[in-house]
């Protein structure tokens, strides 16, 4: 047995199963900095995979292999207009925040297979597509042994995801953007004296959010499942909160936590195919990524310091 | 007369009333994009519920899960927590009264009530672990409840897999005769829609999660701790301890949820491919309900009556059922955001004071 190719699949899949992870998870870090707790990710990828597949969809006979980029790109506009009406409850109505994301999650569960049934009359699912993402390899580095195949053999959106990464960490903590983003999360009032407008910068920050994770629900309907039905996104959106506040708010930190979910998956996969399951009922190995979290979450995160202001609509005349 | 008045033209009634009002427009307006006849939809879906004896019957079957889950959901939130366990909990709830009524032969008048204490103490236990980890641990009661949502849906597959279901078979044997809470009279009266002493139960568990709350001592630390936990640390009181205790009796509710629906519904526990549902769906009960327990019952009434005359709906005027997730989505987001609502209410209100004074 060849440890070295098993490591280097095992790596591979973790890249694959963390990428709409990673999306969903830097989408909650700029709602939850500026304050507004975002438990609606779920429903937020939901939109995102619903659209991504049916503009593909719509596209591919025209477009070929483009097809995939418009279906992307389109669940990006329609995860953060998705996203409005959690900013008009929670910004302007001061709406329960959480209340609020919950509403959405139900949302989007019925809207989106409302509107499959609607367009692909009455079939609970959108037809399997035959144009999505092809996985690309970097000329040159792929063909390292081993490493090639593990890091630099991927869907073009795990490489925009690790992207994303560096990006939001640049913007959050680097540029005057990201300075009054967290401030506006951290305290308010104090950004208010100084004169930024507190609600502007809540609507962005929940739009962007939207956007992101509608992306990380694209890349599953465009890569792995090829399609769009009813459990497409089956909780992920969840485990990208969980994986937010395991990283600790922090954009490498949510990436660590989110490619340690995407590990779990991957063993997942790994112990079915060596047999274990005659030794391991398969329970469970299904079991196993939820435990995991639990676990780590209870061993090692303890008590996680969110931005001060979270969950907490900000009322101008309140001190 | 006035009196009546005044209790219509409450906010707390208000407010819930005219977001159902809103929301069933918002299915409206969906319903025509899609090109369908919203009122068609709506006459059809009234129909399937109240159409027959035995549709009717059903009606309060699908309530019965629904008002245990939302008093779970309900419970929690009072104490200032999020339980979106409910769902593990109804699961494990299952499991337990499908273990004791399958495995002991005991005379009824014993071996129903102990299935369903088994669930209850099974659903008590798998909430506890949640609250648990946020006392000792300071993890966050949202995750970990999800995560251990998934976890029973795969335990109870193997507890089944592993002891219960004969080879080659998708479901276990059923509960023995002794454990069934079916009422068969009144399941007769109602065409053998499957009616039973569950339903009871859950009235009698609202009012039981009214008198804790509101008439205890112990109830009293609860509702403190979850309006304020560092005051009621200072008052004295253990917050750890009654983050436990919430989430245990939050857990109960929804474990005597998964009981009833197998004693008296199924009889038998089969492979679950996925979540039942009903644990989330009572987080949409809890909150129309506003986390009490006579509201919970309202707002299991209307969720119940809702998705089960949506199958007509989807029968009769062609509307797919999903749609009614439009409606309650939307109901929830104008209860959360209820100052868009108050907006619409607010004519209403001037008209009250004027009158009143």
């Amino acid at each position: 047995m060849d440890w070295g190719l098993i490591l280097s699949n095992l790596f591979h899949d973790t890249i694959v199963f963390s990428t709409a992870l990673i999306f969903a998870a830097l989408g909650g870090l700029y709602s939850e900095r500026s304050g507004v707790v975002n438990i609606a990710l779920e429903g937020m990828m939901i939109i995102g995979a619903f659209t991504g597949a049916v503009m593909t969809f719509a596209f591919q006979d025209s477009l070929g292999a483009w097809a995939p980029w418009v279906g992307f790109i389109a669940a990006g506009i329609a995860g953060s207009i998705f996203a409005l009406p959690h900013a008009v409850a929670s910004v302007t109505f001061k709406a329960d925040q959480t209340v609020s994301g919950v509403a959405l999650n139900f949302l989007a569960a019925g809207l989106s297979i409302y509107l499959t049934k609607i367009i692909f009359d009455g079939a609970g699912q959108t037809p399997t597509l035959n144009s999505v993402f092809n996985k690309f390899s970097i000329p040159g580095l792929s063909e390292i042994p081993y490493i090639g195949h593990a890091i630099f053999e991927a869907y073009p959106t795990s490489f925009l995801a690790f992207i994303a990464v560096f990006v939001t960490w640049y913007v959050v903590f680097k540029t005057p953007f990201g300075l009054r983003l967290r401030s506006v999360g951290e305290h308010p009032r104090a950004a208010d004296t100084v004169g930024i407008n507190v609600k502007r910068m809540r609507y962005t920050a929940v739009m962007i959010s939207g956007m992101l994770a509608a992306l990380g629900g694209a890349t599953i309907s465009l890569t792995t499942t090829s399609n769009f039905s009813h459990n497409t996104v089956s909780g992920q959106g969840f485990i990208a909160i969980a994986a937010l506040i395991f990283g600790k708010w922090h954009p490498m930190g949510a990436m660590g936590a989110a490619l340690f979910f995407g590990v779990a998956q991957a063993i997942k996969s790994l112990v079915q195919i060596f047999g274990l399951t005659n030794y391991i009922p398969t329970e469970f190995i299904f079991m196993l990524p939820y435990v995991l979290t639990i676990l780590v979450m209870a061993g090692l995160v303890g008590r996680s310091s969110a931005p001060a202001a979270l969950g907490k609509p900000y009322d101008t005349g309140s001190r | 007369m006035n009196r009546v008045i005044a209790v219509f033209t409450k906010e707390s009634f208000l407010v819930p009333a005219v977001a159902i009002i809103l929301g069933l427009l918002t299915g409206a307006i969906a319903m025509l994009a899609g090109g369908f006849n919203p009122i068609d939809a709506y006459v059809a879906l009234i129909k399937k519920v109240f159409g027959n004896a035995y549709n009717f019957g059903e009606t309060i079957r699908q309530i019965t899960p629904l008002i245990f889950t939302g008093l779970a959901v309900a419970f929690a939130f009072r104490t200032g927590l999020f339980n979106i366990g409910a769902e593990g909990q109804f699961i494990v709830g299952m499991i337990a009264s499908t273990v004791v009524g399958v495995s002991f032969d005991l005379p009824a008048i014993i071996h129903a009530p102990l299935a369903i204490l088994a669930g209850a103490v099974a659903g008590g236990l798998w909430g506890a672990i949640a609250g648990y980890l946020k006392a000792a641990r300071g993890v966050n009661e949202v995750i970990t409840s999800i995560m251990l949502n998934w976890v029973a849906l795969y335990f109870a597959n193997w507890i089944m897999n592993a002891f219960f279901i004969p080879a080659g078979k998708q479901t276990s044997e059923e509960v023995k005769d002794s454990a069934i809470i079916t009422i068969g009279w009144l399941a007769e009266m109602f065409d053998n829609a499957r009616l039973h002493w569950g339903t009871l139960i859950a009235v009698l568990a609202a009012i039981f999660f009214y008198i804790i709350l509101w008439k205890t001592k112990s109830g009293f630390e609860l509702r403190s701790v979850g309006l304020n936990p560092h005051a009621s640390e200072y008052a004295g009181m253990n917050v750890n301890r009654n983050v436990v205790k919430a989430m245990f009796i939050g857990g109960m509710f929804a474990g005597i949820g998964g009981a009833t629906e197998i004693l008296g519904v199924f009889h038998y526990q089969a492979i679950m491919t996925q979540h039942t549902g009903y644990g989330f769906d009572g987080i949409a009960v809890a909150l129309i309900g506003g986390n009490t327990p006579f509201g919970v019952i309202l707002a299991a009434i209307l969720f119940g009556v809702l998705t089960f005359g949506a199958s007509g709906m989807q029968f009769s005027a062609g509307v797919p059922f999903e749609l009614i997730r439009v409606v309650i989505a939307s109901v929830i987001f104008f209860v959360a955001a209820h100052g868009i609502v108050k907006m619409f209410i607010k004519p209403i209100l001037l008209k009250k004071k004027e009158g009143g004074n």
